[in-house]
């Protein structure tokens, strides 16, 4: 019989004993992990989704909110910006700027978002087509993987789109029905979430709803639309094209500079601030904002984590000490029937390390199934896909620190049980 | 406390007799190396367990010396045969199941194997330590006070049965007690005084 045997059927002897230490220990890891896997897949969402953007222009408001909205669409608009204000950011030929992509938002199916945009968003978040082909007239879309997962969405597909960012049967746009024409592969980043089309798309949707006012009569306008839509003047998707319409709104620009290091492009957000009616900001620092903002919370998580942590050591260690007591005579025994104090060492550092590592896998597991029911929440309000069966390397920490708490629990019982006279324990009566 | 000469030979038996407080637990204690001497020696198959220190001697406890106290201490959490074979592995020998269930049933307990040892009588518990203590054929076996809590008629089993098993697995028996009953019986005794 080895001391690990030995040790676990001490601790399996009187699991009542030692429940609430372990379930203190399994809670403080338990958070300690969450928070490592809701801040790691977090950040690899956030940092994904950067794609390389320089600047993001929008109609004033709160900057973070411009950029949650136009790159990880989970905010709504700060407002609309008119082409023409917006002109001189969509020409070609732009000496700073390297791409300029235009988002227009206002709709959604399912809770997905449908963006008005051009062709070059597909690239800028290194997007391949899967299927069939992208968008080319009003009212074509192609959707990214997982609206096509979560939709069932296939190629060819008609569907109408509701107002707003959430699913809302009363917004529902029913006289306007979408066409799939392509499915994009996974990127992993925010455009698998979205179902793009053309500016136009957007525009014509809501004009509608402000033609038909009281929306008594929406199958005129269905009616209208499959009727115009071949025959209504051709949109090429280009920047160029957008220009033609300087009265029409688009939600914001998504902008990379031809080099980000030039002395202008520093200034251009803020030309932009001071001299037109537009925002911008740049999203590593607005991203850096929210992560110093999210960062206190997280902080104060974090230390409440450590601190239960260091109770639950506490506790396995009175516990180990209050048992190391109650078998003073047992471990005498064993002393007598050949161990060594080593021995005896040992055997109370093992339980001390099985009560360390069971915690450790209670945390861990409440860690990753709280993470997969956040991440069922995360997918149904944002439709961010967060997973909890995603193993992090700073788990490998966590183990060795739950190690080494076991063990410094340990030490002290360990320590006075290697020391116990068992002349003077076995002449006590 | 000063304890006189003593000899006890392989398959013999010798009975150390003693009224309360003249220190017949201290001499057990030194002769199982539970104890060192200040002065003198212990020799046990020509070892003076004296010159071992540290995990040399609580080795050659294990492996030479079998123990059955007063009050039978065992590890709580073990079944009975779990209890007699923690003594192989803790003496550092092979563990060996079947010798362990067998020795048990010689000693009449053996239906109780699998059973947690918590849940013996007083009685039954003895037989456990006994057979712990022969388990490792040891050289010397201790027994301390094994019969005070017994009636006349377990007394006699329980010191013919130490006394079969130690002849059976070639071992001295030292018995301390205070049992006057145990005089009669055994030749070969030394009564402790107080000085």
């Amino acid at each position: 019989m080895s001391i690990l045997q030995l040790a676990w059927r001490n601790i399996t002897k009187n699991p009542l004993n030692l429940i609430m230490s372990i379930i203190l220990f399994g809670l403080g890891v338990g958070l300690i992990s969450f928070l490592l896997l809701f801040n790691s897949q977090l950040k690899q969402k956030f940092d994904k989704n950067l794609a390389e953007i320089d600047l993001v222009v929008g109609a004033k408001g709160s900057p973070l909110q411009m950029i949650l909205c136009s790159m990880y669409h989970i905010d709504n608009p700060t407002g609309n910006i008119s082409i023409k204000n917006a002109t001189p950011l969509l020409k070609d030929l732009h000496p700073l700027i390297k791409k300029a992509i235009p988002l227009s938002l206002g709709d959604n199916y399912k809770s997905f978002r449908i963006v008005g945009t051009n062709h070059d968003i597909i690239d800028l978040y290194s997007g391949k087509l899967n299927e069939g082909s992208l968008w080319v007239k009003d009212f074509e879309v192609t959707v990214g993987r997982s609206v096509a997962e979560d939709t069932g969405l296939k190629l060819g597909d008609k569907f109408v789109s509701s107002h707003g960012f959430n699913e809302d049967d009363d917004m529902a746009h029913d006289h306007t029905s979408f066409t799939v024409t392509g499915i994009l592969g996974g990127t992993g980043s925010v455009i698998d979430q979205l179902i793009l089309t053309n500016t136009a798309t957007i525009w014509r949707v809501h004009e509608h709803e402000e033609e038909g006012g009281a929306e008594s009569d929406s199958t005129k306008f269905t009616h209208n639309h499959t009727e115009n839509e071949p025959s209504n003047h051709h949109h090429d998707n280009s920047n160029a094209d957008l220009l033609n319409h300087p009265d029409q709104e688009i939600t914001s620009i998504l902008i990379r500079y031809k080099n980000r290091t030039n002395f202008q492009a520093l200034n251009f957000g803020r030309n932009i601030n001071e001299n037109t009616e537009m925002q911008a900001a740049s999203p590593a620092i607005e991203i850096n904002r929210l992560y110093n903002m999210i960062g206190v919370g997280t902080d104060a998580l974090r230390s409440l984590a450590i601190l239960i942590a260091i109770v639950s050591a506490l506790s396995i260690f009175i516990s180990l000490y209050k048992s190391m007591r109650e078998r003073k005579y047992e471990l005498a025994l064993i002393r007598v029937l050949g161990a060594g104090r080593i021995k005896v060492f040992a055997l109370i550092i093992t339980e001390g390390l099985i009560l360390a590592i069971i915690g450790f896998v209670i945390g861990t597991a409440l860690s990753h199934i709280g993470m997969e029911i956040i991440a069922g929440y995360l997918k149904a309000d944002f439709r961010y896909s967060f997973t909890g069966w995603k193993w992090v390397n700073d788990e490998y920490l966590i183990f060795a620190i739950s190690l080494m708490l076991g063990f410094i629990a340990a030490i002290i019982p360990a320590i006075q049980a290697a020391k116990t006279d068992i002349n003077k324990t076995l002449s006590e009566k | 406390m000063i304890f006189p000469d003593m000899v006890c030979k392989a398959k013999d038996i010798l009975l150390i007799l003693g009224s309360s407080g003249v220190g017949k637990t201290t001499l057990l204690h030194l002769l199982g190396g539970i104890l060192t001497t200040q002065q003198g020696s212990v020799s046990i198959d020509g070892t003076e367990i004296n010159m071992l220190n540290g995990s040399a001697l609580d080795k050659f406890r294990g492996q030479n010396i079998g123990i059955v106290f007063q009050q039978n201490h065992f590890v709580d959490a073990l079944t009975v045969l779990e209890n007699v074979i923690l003594a192989q592995s803790l003496a550092g020998q092979r563990t060996n199941k079947k010798a362990a269930l067998d020795l048990l049933v010689r000693l009449n307990i053996g239906h109780k194997a699998n059973i947690n040892i918590r849940e013996l009588s007083q009685g039954e518990k003895q037989r456990v330590a006994i057979a712990r203590a022969l388990i490792n054929k040891p050289k010397v076996i201790l027994a301390d006070e094994p019969t005070s809590a017994l009636d006349d008629i377990n007394c006699e089993e329980v010191l013919n049965l130490l006394h079969e098993q130690a002849k059976a697995v070639g071992s001295a028996l030292i018995v301390v007690t205070h049992d006057t009953r145990l005089k009669d019986k055994i030749a070969n005794r030394i009564i402790l005084q107080t000085l």
